[in-house]
This record gives C-alpha cells, sequence and structure tokens, in this order.
C-alpha cells in the first residue's frame, strides 16, 4: 500500500516541479561593462548576489572593454537591433546617451513603464546632478563614481626634508614643494597627472567655478561655445608648459595611463581620481595621502565642489525587449543602490558612495575613521552648493574634445607652442565637433 | 584550335555566375552605395535624426586642416613604404638571382614576411621596439636615442613606414626576381661579352627591361601602402600619438567607428573610393599597356 502511493506520487512531484519551473521562468538580462581586472570581480560578484538573492531574473554580464570600446559596441549593437539591456557608460559619454531618445530609457521612463518606484534622491546630489535630465530627472542610473584628488608619496616629501602633512592648498604651495623635490632629487617625477583633461581642465574649471563652455557647460542646449581658450585655462596651462620646461611638471600620457608610475613610487604628487586609494592600499610600497585638490587663489577665494567622474547603468531598448526584462533592470538597478552594497562596491574599490545611505553606512561601519583620507572625495564633492559650472560638463562628442585638447597640450610639449596658441587650437577643433553634433540633433 | 564550351539556354550560365554576382552584390556594391547614402546625410551615433544635407560633410572635410594633414601624411607614408619597399625587393631579388649556394632557403625566407598577418607583424615589431620592454629599445637608449615612440611622432611614423615596407618588401622580391628570371639568358650573355657588367649593366640593360615591371608593382605598392596597412598600423600605434601615424583609412575608421561621426566618416570613405578608382585606372592603363606589348 504504501509503495503503491509513493509510486504514484513520484510523477505527480515531478510534473508539480515541471510546472513550477514553468510558472516561473527566469528573465535573463545582459550587462555590458568596463570593469577589468579586482573591479570585474567585484562587480561580478556583486552580480552573482542578485541573482541568487531572487528567482525571476538573471544577469548575464559581459566585460567588453575599455569605456570607449563599451560605449562604441553598444551604439553599434543598438543600431543592429541587439543592444544589452543594460550598459556601463562613461561620463563623458553622457551626452551622446541622453540625446540617443528611442535607444535608452531614461531611470524616471523605466520606472513609469515597470511601476517599480527607483528613487532619484537617494543619490547624493553631486552625482544625481551629473546625470540629471529635464525637470530634474535622471537619464543614466549612477555606478561607479569618483572624484580628482591629489595625491602625495610622502615617503618623498620625507627624503626631500618636507612636512607630508604640509598645507598644499593651493598650486603656489604645491609648486614650491614640487621645486624643493625637484632640487633634493627626492623622486624622479616631482609632480604629474592621470587623466590630464579630466583633472587640469574639467575639475580646474568646477572648483574655481570657471565656465567650460556656455549654455551651463552644454546642460542647457546642444550647442554651446568652448570656452576653454579663456584666461583662466590659459594661465593653468601656462604654469604646467612652464613647469614642464623647469622639469618640475611632468606630462606622463593620456587617460590613466600615467596612474602605474605614482602606484610605482616615482612621482611625489599625483593628481589622479580617487578610486586609486584601493590600488595603492594593495601595492604601494611608501606612505601615501589624499588631499584636495589644489587652486589658485587670484582665481578664487575658496574653492567650490569638484565633479564626478566614471559611469553610469544607462537602460537600452531593443526591438522586442519584454517588460519582464525591463522589470529585471529596475529590480537589478535598486538592489545596487541598496546602502549595503553601494558600501560594499565602496569599500572593496575605492569608488565613492553614490548614495545617501551607502555613505551612511560606511560612517556608521566607521569605515571613513579606519582609513583616514577615504572620505575626502565625498567631502570635496560635497563641500559647497553646486553651481552651473560645477554641476558637469556635458558636450557632444566630449571624448573627442578631450582627445583634440590632449592633442594640442602634447604638441605644445614638443615644439614649443604657448598655451594660448595650444588652447586656440584647441578650442576650434573641438568647437567643430560640438558643432557637428548640434547639427546632428537637429532633425 | 580552340576548345569552347557551350552551354545551352540562359538559365544555366546565369545560375553559375549568381554565387558570384551575389557575392559582389552583398560585399562590395552594397557597402560602397551605403557610404554614398551616409555621406550625403548628418546623422547621431545611433542612426538617429538622420537627415539630408548634400555636400556639407565633404565641405566640412576639405575645409578642415586636420584632414588636409592627413591626407599629406598619406601620401608621405605610400611614398615611403613605396619606395622603401621596392627598392629593398629589388635589391634582394638582383642579389637572389645568381649562382649561390642554398639559393632556394634564401628565397624562401624572403618570402616569408609575406606569410604573416599584419597584426602578427606589429607584435612582432613591439617585442622589438616597445618603449619599456623591447628587445632592440636598451640597445637604442644605449646608442644615445631616445626611443620612446609611444610619445614621439616622428619615430612612431618611421616605424610604421618600416613595418609596412618590410612586410611589401618580400612581394616585390617575388615580382622583380620572376622579372629578371624571364630576361633571356643569350641577351645578358651577350652584353658581358660586350663588356657590359656590374652596375652599368644593371642600369643600362636590366632596369630598362624591368621598367613594366616596376610600374606594376608601383601602383600595387601604392595601393597597398595606402589601403591594407591599417591593420598594420591600428594594432602598432592605433594612429598615434596624437595624429602622428593616423592615415586616410586609419582615420575613415576613428571618426566612424570611436568618434561616431557616421557622415564624415563615410565622405572620406567615398574620397577613397575614388582614388582606388583613380589607381585602377593607371593600373590598367600601364599594367594592361604592358601586356599587349
Amino acid at each position: 500500500m504504501k509503495r503503491r502511493t509513493l509510486l504514484a506520487a513520484a510523477p505527480a512531484l515531478a510534473a508539480a516541479a515541471a510546472t513550477a519551473h514553468a510558472s516561473v521562468p527566469r528573465t535573463t538580462i545582459t550587462l555590458w561593462h568596463a570593469m577589468g581586472g579586482q573591479l570585474g570581480q567585484t562587480l561580478q560578484g556583486m552580480i552573482d548576489a542578485f541573482n541568487k538573492s531572487q528567482t525571476s531574473v538573471t544577469v548575464d554580464a559581459a566585460y567588453k572593454g575599455t569605456y570607449a570600446e563599451v560605449l562604441t559596441a553598444t551604439v553599434a549593437a543598438w543600431r543592429a537591433g541587439k543592444a544589452p539591456s543594460i550598459a556601463q557608460i562613461f561620463d563623458v559619454g553622457t551626452a551622446e546617451m541622453v540625446a540617443a531618445g528611442p535607444a535608452t530609457l531614461d531611470v524616471w521612463q523605466l520606472a513609469a513603464k515597470t511601476g517599480i518606484a527607483i528613487d532619484a534622491a537617494r543619490y547624493i546630489p553631486a552625482v544625481r546632478g551629473y546625470y540629471g535630465v529635464a525637470g530634474g530627472k535622471m537619464g543614466g542610473a549612477p555606478f561607479n563614481s569618483s572624484t580628482a584628488l591629489m595625491w602625495i608619496n610622502e615617503d618623498a616629501f620625507h627624503r626631500a626634508g618636507l612636512d607630508p602633512a604640509m598645507d598644499l592648498a593651493t598650486w603656489p604651495q604645491v609648486v614650491k614643494a614640487a621645486r624643493v623635490i625637484k632640487a633634493k632629487r627626492a623622486a624622479e617625477i616631482p609632480m604629474m597627472t592621470a587623466w590630464p583633461i579630466w583633472t587640469q581642465f574639467e575639475q580646474f574649471a568646477a572648483i574655481h567655478d570657471v565656465p567650460f563652455a556656455t549654455l551651463d557647460n552644454g546642460f542647457g542646449g546642444p550647442d554651446p561655445k568652448l570656452l576653454i581658450d579663456s584666461a583662466p585655462f590659459v594661465k593653468h596651462l601656462g604654469m604646467l608648459l612652464a613647469l614642464q620646461k623647469e622639469g618640475v611638471f611632468k606630462y606622463e600620457g593620456r587617460d590613466g595611463a600615467p596612474s602605474p608610475i605614482f602606484y610605482a613610487g616615482r612621482a611625489a604628487i599625483s593628481l589622479d581620481s580617487s578610486g586609486i586609494y584601493g590600488q595603492l592600499k594593495q601595492s604601494a610600497k611608501f606612505g601615501f595621502r589624499d588631499a584636495f585638490l589644489p587652486y589658485h587663489p587670484s582665481l578664487i577665494k575658496s574653492p567650490i565642489n569638484s565633479i564626478i567622474g566614471g559611469a553610469a547603468f544607462w537602460t537600452m531598448t531593443a526591438p522586442g525587449r519584454t517588460l519582464a526584462e525591463y522589470r529585471g533592470v529596475a529590480q537589478f538597478l535598486n538592489y545596487m543602490a541598496l546602502p549595503e552594497n553601494d558600501a560594499h562596491w565602496s569599500k572593496a574599490t575605492g569608488y565613492i558612495p553614490v548614495t545617501r545611505g551607502g555613505n551612511a553606512q560606511l560612517a556608521k561601519e566607521g569605515f571613513y575613521a579606519a582609513n583616514p583620507g577615504t572620505d575626502l572625495a565625498v567631502k570635496q564633492l560635497t563641500r559647497t552648493k553646486v553651481t552651473p559650472y560645477s554641476a558637469g560638463v556635458r558636450l557632444g562628442g566630449m571624448a573627442e574634445v578631450f582627445v583634440i585638447i590632449e592633442e594640442e597640450w602634447e604638441r605644445a610639449i614638443q615644439n614649443g607652442n604657448s598655451a594660448k596658441v595650444a588652447l586656440t587650437n584647441a578650442a576650434r577643433r573641438g568647437q567643430a565637433v560640438i558643432d557637428r553634433f548640434a547639427r546632428s540633433m537637429r532633425g | 584550335m580552340e576548345r569552347r564550351t557551350l552551354f545551352p539556354g540562359r538559365a544555366l550560365p546565369a545560375f553559375l555566375v549568381l554565387p558570384q554576382l551575389a557575392i559582389t552584390a552583398l560585399f562590395f556594391l552594397f557597402p560602397a552605395w551605403r557610404a554614398f547614402v551616409e555621406s550625403v546625410r548628418a546623422v547621431n551615433g545611433f542612426g538617429l535624426n538622420a537627415r539630408f544635407v548634400g555636400l556639407a560633410n565633404f565641405a566640412a572635410l576639405l575645409g578642415s586642416g586636420t584632414y588636409r594633414a592627413t591626407v599629406l601624411r598619406t601620401l608621405l607614408y605610400c611614398t615611403a613604404v613605396t619606395a622603401l619597399a621596392m627598392a629593398g625587393g629589388l635589391v634582394l631579388a638582383v642579389f637572389a638571382d645568381r649562382e649561390i649556394k642554398g639559393r632556394a632557403i634564401y628565397r624562401a625566407l624572403l618570402i616569408l614576411p609575406y606569410a604573416i598577418a599584419p597584426a602578427i607583424a606589429s607584435v612582432i615589431f613591439v617585442f622589438l621596439l616597445q618603449p619599456e620592454i623591447g628587445l632592440l629599445t636598451g640597445v637604442l637608449k644605449q646608442a644615445g636615442i631616445d626611443w620612446n615612440y609611444v610619445l614621439h611622432g616622428g619615430q612612431a611614423l618611421g616605424l610604421v613606414i618600416l613595418v609596412g615596407a618590410w612586410k611589401q618588401v618580400a612581394y616585390n622580391f617575388i615580382f622583380y626576381l620572376a622579372g629578371l628570371q624571364s630576361i633571356p639568358r643569350t641577351l645578358i650573355e651577350a652584353a658581358a661579352l660586350d663588356g657590359a657588367r656590374g652596375w652599368y649593366r644593371f642600369r643600362t640593360m636590366l632596369w630598362p627591361l624591368l621598367l613594366p615591371t616596376t610600374l606594376f608593382l608601383l601602383v600595387v605598392n601604392t595601393v597597398y601602402a595606402a589601403f591594407d596597412t591599417f591593420a598594420l598600423i591600428f594594432a602598432l600605434t592605433g594612429g598615434g600619438p596624437g595624429t602622428a601615424t593616423e592615415t586616410m583609412v586609419v582615420k575613415v575608421y576613428r571618426d566612424g567607428i570611436i568618434n561616431l561621426d557616421l557622415g564624415g566618416s563615410a565622405a572620406q570613405s567615398v574620397i577613397l573610393m575614388a582614388l582606388i578608382v583613380a589607381l585602377t585606372v593607371l593600373q590598367f592603363r600601364y599594367a594592361g599597356g604592358r601586356e599587349r606589348t
């Protein structure tokens, strides 16, 4: 009797299991990102945790190369009707994404479409503003964000007989210290920068409240005029070029390529992303500290907030994409913005927490107290009220404009062009890129 | 007597050439047509907001100093690569066209670079000359040369010229060798009897007889340098530093794929297409003329 019941029950159970699977099929959504190495592992770990945390969605993530390559691949895939559900797009691609119309769903559109609330107010203002669209709404969902800081090799300062804790708030103070370091040969490179255009133009302009372009740095419309040949920029680049000749400052290449020079301890002072903290903590064989970006007292009495850099998750459309997929995207974005996840990402990588919750979580855990200097990025981002010129820069073809400025800067170093000539050329060439973008926007 | 197979009707011949026509249409005519269409439109990277702008893309190109600089750079690059590759091929062919021991081995080795994929050729030179880890970099640095093609535009251009020429030498070698061997031995012997030797014999006899080969190679090498070196340059320098090694094909890629300027990139493609057509006409005129005589 017992045996018969069991036998009878087995197929029924199997059938029940089958229907359970059939009734809750997992939706797969794709995510393309540019997080290589340790960053990619951390991101994948969080994605795995998300996939385990619920039963309806599986996020299938793929590393697609550099930021620029992810943007290129995403755009090409969208044209072919095969865009990923989520693309991680870097800061300088924001204008393209905002202008992409039917190719993307803004965060608020995603919320409206899926009925899943996505609270824009949970993000810290400096971050929210950067990815904002008209009406105070948000376009992309902020993910990895950092800002620029000044990094000090304390050992090099000691070798030069300087106190590493000395006041380095202003450029004159920094230059004075760098000259001592050069004179004492305390480091191969007294002063350098990574991400040259981001730190020396975009962030420089923000903290001095200097316009980068008209129309609120491009936030106010698609056809702004570049102002990178104005007096403050000429003065600053002129100073850097003069210091280059003197051997006090060294231009070490584009984008993040120079960073390893500082990691290796070959430079005394470097302007770089706040996000290198994790790498330094792991690999630096010297004492280091961070400091606020230096400012020119002749340009502003006290510096204002800096801008973020990094990337955001953008929701991509594709023909035949189902509501279930969009719901999966919304769930995933909300999951990544949970205070504990935001804090985890920040702790593991050195990026700033992008949400108020994540920030509070880190403070509560005592992370900032235990790791001095990790709070500087958020402090610098939030130290004053955001002005139209410290909210960010949004230009069509901005990646190309940055490359143009780099080229003109490199040319000035090679053949001795003045800062004025270099920036006049850069502004003219960059303007052509922006104008072309503006033309392509007029329907 | 001529042998000829005749097919009845028209269906079968049409069917037989159809695959070839389909391939031509799909991989040549269609993309060429798309390039024409895109070159007169302004469109954003996503392919949205497309609208007709006439010849504005061409006007923007011709009015741009950067594009003119790229065209000049491409001319310089083509001239240098063609000259180096042809001179190298000719010298090697003249020396290999002798009775020497192990001739077959020399010839096989000289032809080898032609069989190497462009990207692999670039990687070989990266191993040799990379500024930090290159095998020859240390030697250059000891000789007092600040070798860093990642920073110095002139060095980068020199490098891509060298690699471009190196890869094409083998091709020219084959043609010159064949050209030399097709010269009747009796002619050379007669010249030798008349006392013509060495440089004099080469200049007054071999060189004029090789002229048709030289004209043919001139066109082929120019086309190669202008169009087939993309993979090589892209893998080696990516067009940089700055725009120091950006030739016209590299710029087409950079503007279209990376900078998302589809209209401008398409306009450049159309200009390139016109250049290919011109070069092909030249080739037919000279190389074809050679066959008729």
